[in-house]
């Protein structure tokens, strides 16, 4: 449906539906650091697109949604206005940013935007967490939100983990013929349930009065701070207290059947979205992809390349790359389960193996960039990504992917498992350990 | 004991001999067992220890050892740190030696046994056919007696018995080659400092070899490949686009494209490193498959 009609409609939403995506801001997500230095993190391209595009591909599979919504505290900028402008042109369908006054939340940006979120009435909303990566199946979501919650109710979207890593993320008990919640807690320490919180939800729009009640629960709470006051916790002022509400309960949670799902809290992990993606592509978009051409440089696996790239007949890439635009890549350069970010230069000989290549960079003939894969557990159908932190009991590094922030320059040696922060020139090796 | 004649060297006279112990005889012992040989004259013969290397002035030494005309001269050399070696004590005007001290606790001398002599025939008397050592058995009797004299080395010398201190050597020697006969080293845009390749050995494109590296024969360089300080054995093979500092290759050894090896790695006979790995100062024995990076310094058995 191309964008004026679909924008001529939103006034009458009527029996339509509409999404949100939380898109947090700059105090949150410092893990992914140096890379959201230059960029907000949900615009940082993975698999060649900008993260949230990917999330917004999803959305529009619903010909039902009517327009997109973000939330979040990122300041309006170039870089957001042009992404928003592009997203409406290539999908047809509006989307607007909507910038919250202060952090509020993850449920107070929806509360507080909740005139723009209604308008049109639409019968229902999704609403997205933009730090997962995941094929969101709104279709069904919105199926199972009309057949078994009667239009009427609240659903979580579930995934299942194993036991020991679903308490890193809200862990939700169903009831297993009514699909009801039990009961709903936020990283619990001891084992609650292996189904969680995979970041979607859609909610009817009388979810307001909940939020509503949350809200004014905070302006009285003495205790809570002046600048607090306004920011609401969607799990812990909404999910939990709905959740188990005898039959008039109407928190529901809806399984994902499959597809992938994982959470994306650091830059090592974005390697990993990246290969998810660029699996995804290979059914919906394999025109994004490249192709071994005779006499051209020899690609295994998936690939994406911007066409502005230019490289070298001798290079080998792949699997799982992805290279930006105006990247320069010489003779006999190998790339491995990388992103190399726009204008990059890698010389002749080098091997890039599972790191993250910043903007501007320039690898020197002969380098060597390794990163540790942060891989799953291949027994484990449910394991997820966790989360480490940076350094370990001993106060060594953690191995992990290994990142050039933007504007290295002249890395001559070898660069393995950890973070540069850009604008360094790196001359000898640097080893974690 | 069994001699065997194994060829004539080319670019002399000289015949070379093979000899092999059925037994451990350490230093004096093997000369106790080759005494029919060397007693066939009165001309004075050498021992040379095989893992030392330096320019071997052998006519300046035999100049020294006639003109002392004593039983035995043993070559000295300065080196940094004597307290590793056996220290020599001599006379610096006549050269004569007085006693040795081994690896002294405080300093004595920066002058010490090269592990190179000459021997008039008659020393073999002092020998017999044991377990015995020339440093501590027969050397301070020979000094005793005032037998014993000392030439002192000019030039480079090194002890090559650690794979560190081969490179080194290796570059100490390429560096006397570059002084004295240069023609023998390669020249060319792939090449940087001392080079020594075999005739045999195949260079690919785009290389950047040196500086201070050995080739040996039918060795394969790759297109791309980035070599320095480094000795490759005969038969091995360097794949395309590999970065190789400070290692020793070992024969018929193949090393994959991309490789990355560095910090005195050493690969045994026949090993074989995967495509894109990383092997830092790791000790490979021969036979090897290596499928996985070793970043750490360990000994792969």
């Amino acid at each position: 449906m191309d964008l004026l009609k679909r924008q001529s409609s939103v006034f009458q939403l009527n029996g339509k539906l509409k999404a949100v995506i939380l898109i947090g801001g700059p105090h949150v997500g410092t893990r992914f650091r140096p890379l959201s230095l230059e960029l907000p993190q949900p615009l940082f391209p993975i698999a060649g697109s900008p993260w949230l595009q990917h999330h917004i591909e999803a959305i529009v599979k619903h010909p039902d949604v009517r327009e997109i919504l973000l939330i979040g505290f990122y300041n309006q900028s170039q870089q957001m206005s042009r992404f928003v402008d592009d997203m409406q042109r290539k999908y047809g369908i509006p989307i607007r940013y909507l910038q919250e006054y202060a952090p509020l939340g993850t449920a107070g940006g929806i509360y507080h935007f909740r005139d723009q979120i209604l308008r049109g009435n639409p019968r229902a909303f999704f609403v997205f967490n933009s730090d997962v990566c995941c094929d969101f199946p709104v279709w069904e979501m919105a199926q199972f939100h009309s057949n078994v919650t009667g239009g009427n109710g609240y659903v979580i979207l579930g995934t299942e983990a194993n036991e020991q890593q679903a308490l890193s993320y809200g862990c939700i008990v169903e009831e297993p013929s009514t699909h009801k919640v039990l009961h709903y807690v936020e990283k619990p320490e001891t084992f609650v349930s292996n189904i969680i919180n995979a970041g979607g939800y859609i909610f009817s729009p009388d979810i307001f009065q909940h939020l509503t009640r949350a809200f004014t629960a905070n302006y009285e709470n003495e205790l809570i701070h002046d600048a607090a006051r306004d920011s609401i916790d969607l799990h812990s002022s909404v999910l939990t207290p709905l959740a188990g509400n005898g039959d008039g309960g109407k928190l529901y949670v809806y399984k994902m059947n499959s597809g992938f799902w994982t959470q994306v809290k650091n830059a090592g992990h974005a390697i990993y979205a990246n290969r998810l993606y660029l699996s995804l592509f290979k059914e919906r978009h394999p025109e994004y992809l490249a192709t071994n051409t005779p006499g051209g440089h020899e690609i295994y696996g998936a690939v994406r390349i911007h066409p502005s790239a230019q490289i070298d007949s001798s290079a080998v890439l792949g699997p799982n790359v992805y290279v930006g635009a105006g990247v320069v890549i010489g003779a006999g350069a190998r790339v491995r389960e990388a992103i190399v970010l726009d204008r990059a230069v890698i010389q002749e000989h080098s091997c890039v193996l599972h790191s993250i290549v910043g903007w501007d960079c320039v690898l020197g003939a002969w380098s060597r960039i390794e990163g540790y894969p942060s891989d799953l557990n291949p027994n484990d159908p449910v394991a997820k990504i966790t989360s480490e932190s940076l350094f370990n009991l001993d106060g060594r590094l953690n191995p992990s992917i290994t990142i050039l922030g933007k504007d290295s320059k002249r890395v001559l040696n070898w660069a393995c498992g950890f973070t540069l922060p850009g604008l360094r020139t790196l001359f000898a090796a640097l080893d974690p350990a | 004991m069994v001699y065997r004649p194994c060829g004539k060297n080319m670019q002399s006279s000289a015949c070379l001999l093979h000899s092999v112990f059925n037994c451990l005889s350490l230093t004096a012992g093997p000369l106790g067992l080759a005494r029919e040989i060397l007693e066939k004259d009165a001309e004075p013969f050498f021992v040379l220890n095989s893992d030392v290397i330096c320019s071997y002035p052998f006519k300046k030494m035999l100049e020294l050892h006639h003109s002392h005309g004593k039983e035995g001269t043993i070559v000295v050399t300065k080196v940094e740190e004597p307290s590793k070696y056996g220290v020599v004590v001599y006379n610096p005007t006549s050269g004569q030696i007085d006693r040795f001290v081994e690896k002294p606790k405080i300093f004595v001398s920066n002058k010490i046994n090269a592990g190179i002599y000459i021997f008039s025939p008659t020393v073999l008397k002092r020998i017999q056919v044991k377990f015995m050592s020339l440093e501590k058995e027969v050397f301070p009797f020979m000094a005793q007696d005032g037998q014993l004299f000392a030439f002192d080395l000019e030039g480079f010398w090194m002890d090559i018995g650690q794979p560190k201190d081969f490179l080194r050597g290796m570059a100490l020697y390429l560096s006397h080659v570059r002084q004295t006969s240069p023609e023998r080293l390669a020249e060319g845009d792939s090449f940087v400092g001392n080079v020594l390749v075999d005739p045999s050995a195949k260079i690919g494109q785009g290389c950047r070899i040196g500086p201070s590296v050995v080739i040996g024969p039918n060795v394969i360089i790759e297109d791309g490949v980035c070599l320095s300080s480094s000795t490759v054995l005969r038969g091995a093979r360097i794949c395309s686009h590999a970065w190789v500092q400070s290692s020793i290759i070992g024969w018929q050894s193949v090393v994959g494209k991309w490789v990355r090896m560095e910090s005195v790695s050493v690969l045994g006979e026949d090993v074989i490193i995967q495509d894109e790995l990383y092997v830092n100062g790791a000790r490979i024995l021969p036979h090897k498959n290596i499928t996985v990076s070793s970043p750490d310094p360990q000994i792969i058995m």
